[in-house]
């Protein structure tokens, strides 16, 4: 049941084997990168099993649509590799675990599809671009893809059909909804890309949250203010399943008229926000990539930060704070754009 | 008799403050634990050291007992007066009469609670701060050192009665004494170099006299306070963790918290380390410090720190614990005890393991919460019980399981801090045959005719 997509003969042919070379947590030349990539295709025991970061950014590297990130968890997992200590990783398993409460709700379109993030809505979804929007979220609909983080795979397996099953069976079908916005970056790679590599059949047309919002603010071209801000943008680990969405974020920049400032660490050779390589208890290296990160961001000449991850904005936000940048999700952005006051964390 | 008797106690406090309504001598029968209610015959509140003297005569003189009482919020019964009589409500006399910031110290009266002195630090003395229980906020000092409490900087600087500089007492037969510097200077900067006669009133609850001032030590109050999370799976792990977290010197106070619910938690210990200090650099070179004496266990995937936002933080870090006063009433209709057992750190292993048989056998969710005091001399074991006081079944199937709790703490080796009447009696049958005999002798000295809270410590 839902094996993974992965052809080996596209390696044994691949003259550059990016997704080891470019790696910017393991330092492999080409001749190294072959012999990991080697083992791993072999099942066998490889450095690259436990000094990976999981930072997902193989995915995007490797040029032939291959996955050799969710290659890499499942050999984690099959020889019992813990990224993270084991009570974290117990404790976190069971946190989101499904509650079978589900039930039948009536929703207006558009819905957004909260995942376990619900606790996001009060200072996410407010404002003129949510009117009349309906919300889901809870443990029963969340996607499990962080458990990527954790070689866990076997958790995605196990919940993500059900969970699908649920937004189709309760809220899809019974509203007769043509889409699902996702809030979360990281639903809407689960639905676009680790899916279809396992085989798992998503039955309704899952929306990025940022083509949610270009929608709305185009519709409300008349009021956008030009906001005269230089932004810095944090990409986060899930958008290297899902490459495909980046330029909505320039779309986005461009209609408010802020600058999106040039960051070494942006785009392809984005870095990890830190938590999670925080909570795998490498402190030392977690601490080191997220000074690089701020360091980055002031170099720059940025005053905000733009996240697209709740995660990483909660990880991160408080030291981009700390030096004098505003720390912003994508629709706290359009919401300044269009004049609104953003609500604080403590109010 | 008894109407004499109320005259004359309403002849010294007046009126308005003395009482022996049924509905609150039913209140004032009772506590928040699994004890059977005892009904006082009346409730008084002093609001002068003089009335305290002279309701003491007059208990002399009728042979009435006395009960002395803070907040109530002891849990193990201990106000209640089991053989009637007065109960003594100190709550009226509670100011706050002199701060010293250079020796840092407080000198309050016995009804002074937690939440007044904490309030009345933060608006005049921001820099100062006292070491506060977890109890709900209307406890008092008095109650809480008097017990050899513990709390937020126990850790530390050790049991609360160890931050005890001075006292105040009236004797059970009327008159006035001062324990500690007070007695032989104006100030209340320690109980050496002097004989240490504060042993006489603590841990004694309440059979040797009634306090009415003490002096306690207040400590600088650092602008700055984190907290961090290890969580582990293997309780034998835990004297070793505490040892080392313990022995980096960083931690103002360590708990360690086990328990069923939420159940996610189940079979997990989670070690809280709370550090502060006065700039960034000094709590981040703590928090490393401490991060990196438990790196074998992280190296080791046996133990890890969770990742948790300084926005998810502020309700482990606000003191007291809101958290376990909700904990308290989980069951609701008010319920709650545990046993805390005083026990050295390597006991840990087992008495973890006697709480989840003990749990099992009485089909509660287990739950178990331990602070470390004064640098892992020693710990506060607890195992709580939150029970539904409106369900008497349920009651005593919490008094049966604290009580087999009791036996389970002696029998690893530890002591029943607070001890209820029947748990009291248990440390008594272990202890030195001539330790007991002493306190024995020391009560009857102090209170020939053995009106203090009767009942209570009885040796036999
Ligand atoms: C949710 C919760 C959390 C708790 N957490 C903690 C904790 O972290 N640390 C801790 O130490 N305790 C804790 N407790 C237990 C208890 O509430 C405290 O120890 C509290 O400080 C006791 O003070 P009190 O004023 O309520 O004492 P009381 O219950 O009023 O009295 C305690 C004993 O002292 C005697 N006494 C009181 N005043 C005098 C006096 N003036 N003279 C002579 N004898 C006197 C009484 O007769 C009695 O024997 C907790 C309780 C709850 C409900
Ligand atoms: S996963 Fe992709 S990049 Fe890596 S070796 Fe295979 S084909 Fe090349
Ligand atoms: S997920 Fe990231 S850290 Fe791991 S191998 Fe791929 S690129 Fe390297």
């Amino acid at each position: 049941m839902y094996q993974l997509k992965f052809d080996e003969n596209v390696c044994a042919s691949c003259a550059t084997h990016d997704c080891l070379t470019r790696c910017q947590y393991i330092k492999l030349d080409i001749e190294q990168a072959k012999e990991e990539r080697r083992k791993i295709l072999l099942g066998e025991d490889s450095r690259v099993l436990s000094e990976c970061a999981t930072c997902y950014a193989c995915e995007e590297y490797c040029p032939y649509g291959n996955h050799p990130f969710y290659q890499i968890v499942e050999l984690q997992e099959a020889r019992g590799i813990h990224p993270a200590p084991k009570p974290i990783e117990k404790q976190q398993v069971r946190m989101l675990a499904p509650e079978g409460k589900m039930d039948y709700r009536e929703l207006s379109a558009p819905v957004i599809d909260m995942c376990a993030f619900g606790m996001f809505e009060k200072f996410s979804i407010q404002g003129k671009l949510f009117d009349g929007v309906s919300t889901i979220s809870g443990n029963d609909i969340f996607c499990n893809l962080m458990y990527l983080h954790f070689a866990k795979n076997s958790v995605i397996k196990e919940r993500l059909p059900k969970a699908v099953d649920n937004i189709r069976k309760y809220y899809v079908e019974k509203n007769k909804l043509a889409e699902v916005v996702c809030f979360h970056d990281e639903c809407y790679a689960t639905f676009k890309s680790w899916a279809p590599a396992f085989g798992v059949e998503v039955p309704f047309k899952p929306v990025h949250f940022f083509e949610f919002l270009l929608r709305e603010m185009r519709e409300r071209k008349g009021e956008i203010r030009q906001l005269p801000m230089r932004v810095a943008y944090q990409r986060p680990c899930s958008n290297r399943l899902i490459p495909e969405t980046q330029p909505l974020v320039d779309e986005l920049f461009e209609l408010v008229g802020a600058e999106r400032v040039q960051r070494k660490y942006d785009r392809e050779n984005a870095l990890c926000c830190g938590a999670v390589i925080m909570t795998h208890g490498r402190d030392d290296l977690a601490e080191d990539i997220r000074k690089r990160n701020i360091d980055d961001m002031k170099e720059a000449g940025a005053t905000a930060c733009v996240f697209n991850c709740p995660y990483c904005l909660v990880a991160l936000g408080e030291a981009v704070a700390q030096e004098g940048m505003m720390p912003l999700l994508m629709s706290d952005l359009c919401r300044l754009a269009l004049g609104e006051q953003l609500k604080g964390w403590g109010e | 008799m008894a109407r004499i008797i109320y005259d004359a106690l309403a002849e010294i406090v007046g009126k308005e403050y003395v009482s022996d309504r049924a509905e609150e001598l039913f209140l004032y029968s009772r506590d928040p634990g699994t004890m059977d209610p005892k009904k006082p015959d009346y409730v008084v509140l002093p609001k002068s050291v003089e009335e305290v003297q002279a309701i003491l005569h007059l208990a002399n003189r009728e042979r009435i007992p006395v009960v002395p009482l803070g907040g109530g919020l002891v849990l193990s019964g201990l106000s209640r007066p089991l053989k009637g009589g007065i109960v003594l409500d100190m709550k009226r006399m509670n100011r706050i009469l002199d701060v010293n910031e250079k020796s840092r110290y407080v000198v309050v009266e016995a009804g002074c609670s937690q939440g007044m002195l904490q309030a009345y630090l933060n608006r005049n003395y921001p820099h100062l701060k006292h070491s506060i229980p977890d109890s709900p906020p209307s406890a008092t000092i008095a109650g809480n050192i008097l017990i050899h409490g513990s709390g937020h900087m126990s850790q530390a600087t050790g049991f609360h009665s160890e931050m005890l500089n001075g006292l105040e007492v009236v004797l059970p037969t009327g008159e006035v004494c001062k324990i500690g510097s007070c007695s032989t200077t104006p100030y209340w900067f320690s109980r050496a170099p002097l004989p240490d006669l504060a042993g006489l009133f603590l841990g004694w609850h309440g059979t040797t006299g009634v306090v009415t001032k003490l002096a306690i030590k207040l400590y600088p109050n650092p602008a700055k306070k984190d907290v961090m999370m290890f969580l582990t799976e293997n309780p034998d792990y835990m004297p070793d963790i505490i040892s080392k977290v313990t022995g980096t010197e960083m931690a103002e106070d360590l708990n360690v918290s086990a328990s069923q619910l939420p159940d996610y938690m189940e079979g997990l210990q989670l070690s809280l380390i709370y550090v502060t200090a006065n700039t960034i650099e000094e709590i981040d070179f703590k928090k490393r410090t401490i991060r990196e004496t438990l790196r074998s266990y992280i190296n080791q995937k046996e133990g890890g720190f969770m990742f948790v936002p300084t926005i998810a933080k502020g309700r482990f870090i606000e003191t007291p614990l809101r958290e376990m006063t909700k904990f308290a009433d989980s069951k609701k209709g008010g319920g709650f005890e545990y046993v805390g057992a005083i026990m050295p750190i390597e006991l840990f292993p087992e008495a973890y393991r006697k709480g989840l048989e003990i749990a099992a056998k009485y089909e509660t969710p287990y739950s178990m919460a331990v602070r470390i005091i004064g640098r892992a001399h020693c710990m506060m074991f607890a195992y709580a019980y939150a029970f539904n006081r409106a369900d008497d079944n349920d009651r005593k199937k919490a008094q049966r399981a604290l009580h087999e709790s009791n036996i389970a703490a002696l029998e690893l080796g530890g002591i029943p801090w607070k001890a209820e009447e029947p748990a009291q009696k248990l440390i008594l049958e272990r202890m030195d045959p001539e330790t007991s005999r002493l306190m024995n002798r020391i009560r009857a000295a102090l209170d020939p005719n053995g009106i203090m809270n009767p009942g209570n410590w009885e040796v036999k």
